[in-house]
């Protein structure tokens, strides 16, 4: 039977047309971190406290990148979440400092202040039909303005320990310590190892029982390897310092959980569809207007989990906080692989996108390299990766 | 006396395989007007397109000649060069720019880059008188109905000393006083020396403005003459247009009609810009259980904006009429309400309106009926694949596999995949706007089938389709459709494709 030899042949290339994306950002991750480690910091980018720090100092622009993905996977673009970032950090500093509020209350407050502002702006997105570059441009003088407003002197410090813990501090030790690491966070990373396996595991199986494409089996097992031995070497290297830091276990939980809506939930599949098709959405029933609506609404909360998370690292609310955020998450976004038309876009890619940034921030600062300078390669970066995905769609001719 | 300005010869042009012009000629004296008439997708734009130079010299076989010389057009500015000018169904005029500048755009009226004003309007004035247009020279164009925009084309040719005028499908939008001026104007210029060659579904039209009639039907020239002639009748025409023989091109049936299903009553639509202008005019109609119904019409009569205003009022505005399934009124003005509502609606542009094309396969087939497949806004992705495995044998869709994109699969298989979409809405009634365009033969034949098939199963089924053929073929029941009016009501058995024609082409009642 000539059409199994046939099937066989062609099963391979798809597969890898699908993948080659993902690996090559993977692959350029760990190039960049390679490179960082052995040549320019000579070793210092993962020693001690770094890794901490590289988490701890980026968790913003990773919990930014996961909102800004489904915007722009819809077709939009969302510049105002860095003036956001300083509005909600004053609030919620307000809120402790002047309204005596309790910790949980202001961030209770903080989630609800972004909710209302992502209403606001999706109201005007999604029901008035201004398109989202001008209603969060108008976003970004007005929330930047307000965040001044609020902080009367530039400037809200001496906020309570237990909310600055948040961004600065570690899981409690509840496993010990073995051979002077922290067991919690050894634990925690073979949890996350077992997971993953057992998660790769059961989709290649079902691939197979349906017979669908997948991976060969050779790449299949080196990238588990590789991404085991690297959640294992993240988690020792953790381990080693002072454990896991709330931060972490806060973006995990993120990660997780808006990989799953944007996978496994209509509410995704929706922003999918109105980003590859919006007229095609609209045809087959989606509600095109409130999907807009939400992923505004969406995007306000976790920029307001992103304002808690830089005050509490700060300590203090600043008025000129969050500068330049929106283009860090924009950038990590694309880098992320994610199309300027919309309709494509990975809450993974984002994530390795925003990490690519991370570590080009703090390799740059590490080594030395100036602050304008390190702009510069930012940029160069940016334009190097979505030039190299345009390269290639165009190649595989689904551009 | 024959002074031929263009002699077109044995020009064949074939797409990947298709041949869409097999060995047509066409001659065009000087002086004349020149009506070009055929069914949709007969060749005639793609003719048009090659004599204009968007399929460049040497993409196809045979030879033009033009004003007593060979022509090797390579782009449409070498043909405007020459003297062609094609002004095309949908204008190409900048709305926010005045109509002196669109007349002029791209050939401005300029000294080293810097445009003269006063010429320019002067010039744009004198080209209006000429068409008979009197608005102010510097009048935006989107202020303009769609009559005077055509003249603003119009000027914009005589701009560029135009020999041969081509209008393709000039009147389709515009209405009886619009046509008229317009005939008149096309007359005037034959005086001043101008030829022309004018496209037009309607007959009526092309026979009253023409001199000589060429018909071309499957890329042939099928027939040609005079209007001097003493046989220069419509029904000549209309047998030329349609007299292909109906073969065995669709499978067999027999059909068991049940109740009423859908009755649509008083349907009215206005055009959603021009607000003005009706496009459905008090369409009343039904469908019954297991009954195909055909709706023929012209393009531009209406056909698609009956559908698309039905179906969750996706296009129009100032909508109004009522639709009944089974007796009972209910409510499409909305997507959701008219999917709620049994009703499903296949696009006849499935690129643009039916398909996420970088979407899978099987996230299309899904896409109108989330909820089927889905509990508390989770995906079930075993169930989805399933969904999209058991349409893709029932309906014999190929692809290597239901995860692929749509963009990879052929039409046909993209059409399947629409069709699939809708299906798996369960829907009672179903609307199929051109089910077969853009579909090769062996697919067209499958789609029938799955036509009948559904029928068999007792749904309410109409098909729009400009194929007269094709609506022949599959229906039990024919609606002709003429600028938004019903026409016709006509059973298979005394449904011809003269008669339809001429349903179809009948002019403001």
């Amino acid at each position: 039977m000539s059409e199994a030899t046939t099937t066989a042949v062609e099963r391979k290339r798809p597969s890898l047309n699908i993948n080659v994306r993902d690996y090559g950002l993977l692959g350029a991750l760990l190039v960049i971190v390679a490179l960082f480690q052995f040549w320019f910091t000579h070793g210092k980018l993962l020693s001690g406290g770094n890794p901490n720090f590289l988490i701890s100092q980026n968790a913003y622009v990773v919990i930014l990148a996961i909102g800004m993905v489904m915007v722009i996977i819809a077709g939009h673009i969302d510049l105002s979440v860095g003036s956001l970032v300083a509005m909600i950090g004053a609030v919620v500093a307000l809120a402790m400092n002047k309204w005596d509020y309790p910790v949980w209350a202001a961030i209770l407050v903080a989630l609800a202040l972004g909710a209302v502002v992502g209403a606001w702006q999706g109201f005007w997105v999604a029901f008035v039909r201004v398109p989202a570059f001008i209603v969060t441009l108008a976003g970004m003088l007005i929330f930047r303005g307000l965040a001044i407003v609020f902080l009367t002197g530039g400037t809200e410090g001496g906020l309570p320990r237990a909310f600055n813990q948040i961004a600065n501090g570690w899981m409690p030790g509840w496993f010990g310590k073995f051979h002077d690491v922290d067991a919690l966070t050894m634990v925690l990373g073979l949890v996350a190892v077992v997971a993953y396996l057992l998660g790769q595991w059961r989709s290649r199986a079902k691939l197979k029982a349906r017979d669908l494409p997948r991976e060969f089996f050779g790449v299949f097992v080196a990238k588990a390897v590789l991404t085991v031995a690297a959640i294992l070497y993240v988690s020792y290297l953790l381990a080693n310092y002072k454990g896991t830091p709330y931060v972490l276990f806060l973006l995990g939980v993120l990660v997780l959980a808006y990989t799953f809506v944007l996978n496994r939930t209509v509410f995704g599949r929706h922003i999918y569809a109105m980003g590859g098709n919006r007229f095609a959405a609209m045809m087959s029933g989606v509600k095109t207007k409130w999907v807009d609506f939400f992923i505004f609404v969406n995007i306000g909360v976790l920029t307001a989990i992103a304002a808690i998370v830089t005050t509490a690292r700060a300590g203090a609310a600043v008025s000129s906080a969050g500068n330049f955020y929106e283009l860090d998450a924009i950038a990590s976004v694309f880098i992320g692989g994610a199309a300027v038309q919309g309709g494509v876009g990975k809450v993974s890619g984002a994530v390795i996108g925003a990490l690519v940034m991370g570590v080009l921030n703090q390799g740059l600062s590490i080594a030395g390299v100036d602050a304008a300078w390190q702009q510069v390669i930012k940029g160069l970066v940016l334009l190097a990766a979505v030039a190299f995905d345009v390269m290639n769609r165009r190649r595989s001719g689904t551009a | 006396m024959s002074d031929l300005i263009l002699r077109m010869t044995d020009i064949v042009k074939e797409f990947s395989g298709v041949r869409a012009l097999d060995g047509v000629s066409l001659d065009v004296q000087r002086g004349e007007i020149h009506g070009i008439c055929g069914e949709n997708g007969a060749g005639k734009s793609t003719l048009m397109k090659v004599l204009s130079g968007v399929y460049p010299h040497g993409s196809f076989d045979g030879t033009i000649e033009f004003d007593g010389e060979p022509a090797e057009f390579r782009s449409i500015n070498d043909s405007e060069h020459a003297g062609i000018v094609i002004i095309h169904q949908e204008l190409a005029l900048s709305p926010y720019l005045s109509i002196a500048e669109n007349i002029f755009l791209g050939n401005e009226r300029a000294t080293n880059g810097i445009i003269d004003w006063p010429e320019t309007n002067h010039q744009a004035r004198l080209l209006l008188d000429r068409v008979g247009l009197g608005d102010k020279v510097t009048t935006p164009v989107l202020q303009l109905g769609v009559g005077k925009q055509q003249l603003v084309e119009i000027a914009k040719a005589l701009s560029k000393n135009v020999k041969l005028l081509i209008l393709d499908e000039p009147t389709a939008a515009l209405n009886d006083d619009d046509s008229a001026h317009l005939l008149d104007l096309i007359r005037g210029l034959r005086d001043q020396g101008i030829t022309s060659i004018i496209i037009s579904h309607k007959l009526s039209e092309i026979r009253s403005v023409a001199d000589n009639i060429t018909v071309i039907r499957d890329g042939h020239t099928v027939d040609g003459f005079s209007m001097k002639d003493k046989d220069n009748s419509e029904q000549r025409l209309i047998r030329s247009m349609v007299g292909r023989p109906l073969d065995n091109l669709f499978p067999a049936r027999e059909s068991h009609i049940g109740d009423e299903v859908l009755r649509v009553e008083n349907w009215n639509a206005f055009h959603p810009v021009d607000t003005n202008r009706q496009v459905i005019h008090d369409a009343s109609f039904y469908v019954r259980a297991g009954e195909v119904v055909g709706f023929a019409g012209l393009m531009g009569a209406g056909r698609t904006e009956l559908a698309m205003s039905l179906f969750g009022h996706q296009w129009g505005t100032k909508i109004s009429g009522k639709v009944y399934r089974h007796g009972k009124e209910i409510d499409t003005h909305t997507v959701s309400t008219a999917i709620a509502n049994g009703v499903a609606y296949v696009t006849e542009d499935r690129k643009r309106f039916g398909l996420n094309l970088i979407a899978s396969v099987a996230a299309n087939v899904t896409g109108a009926n989330m909820s089927e497949v889905s509990s508390f806004g989770v995906i079930d992705l075993h169930d989805e694949i399933s969904v999209a495995e058991r349409f893709r044998n029932q309906l014999n869709i190929k692809t290597q596999s239901v995860l692929r994109e749509v963009n990879t699969l052929s039409g046909g298989n993209q059409q399947k995949v629409v069709l699939s979409k809708w299906l798996h809405t369960e829907p009672e009634i179903l609307i199929l706007d051109e089910p077969t365009r853009g579909v090769d033969v062996g697919a067209k034949y499958e789609i029938y089938g799955i036509i009948n098939d559904l029928a068999a199963q007792g749904k309410a089924i109409v098909v729009i389709s400009s194929e007269l053929p094709e609506l022949l073929g599959v229906s039990d029941r024919i609606y002709t459709i003429a600028e938004g009016h019903i026409t016709g009501d006509i059973p298979r058995a005394e449904a011809t494709q003269e008669r339809l024609m001429q349903l179809m082409t009948v002019g403001e009642n």
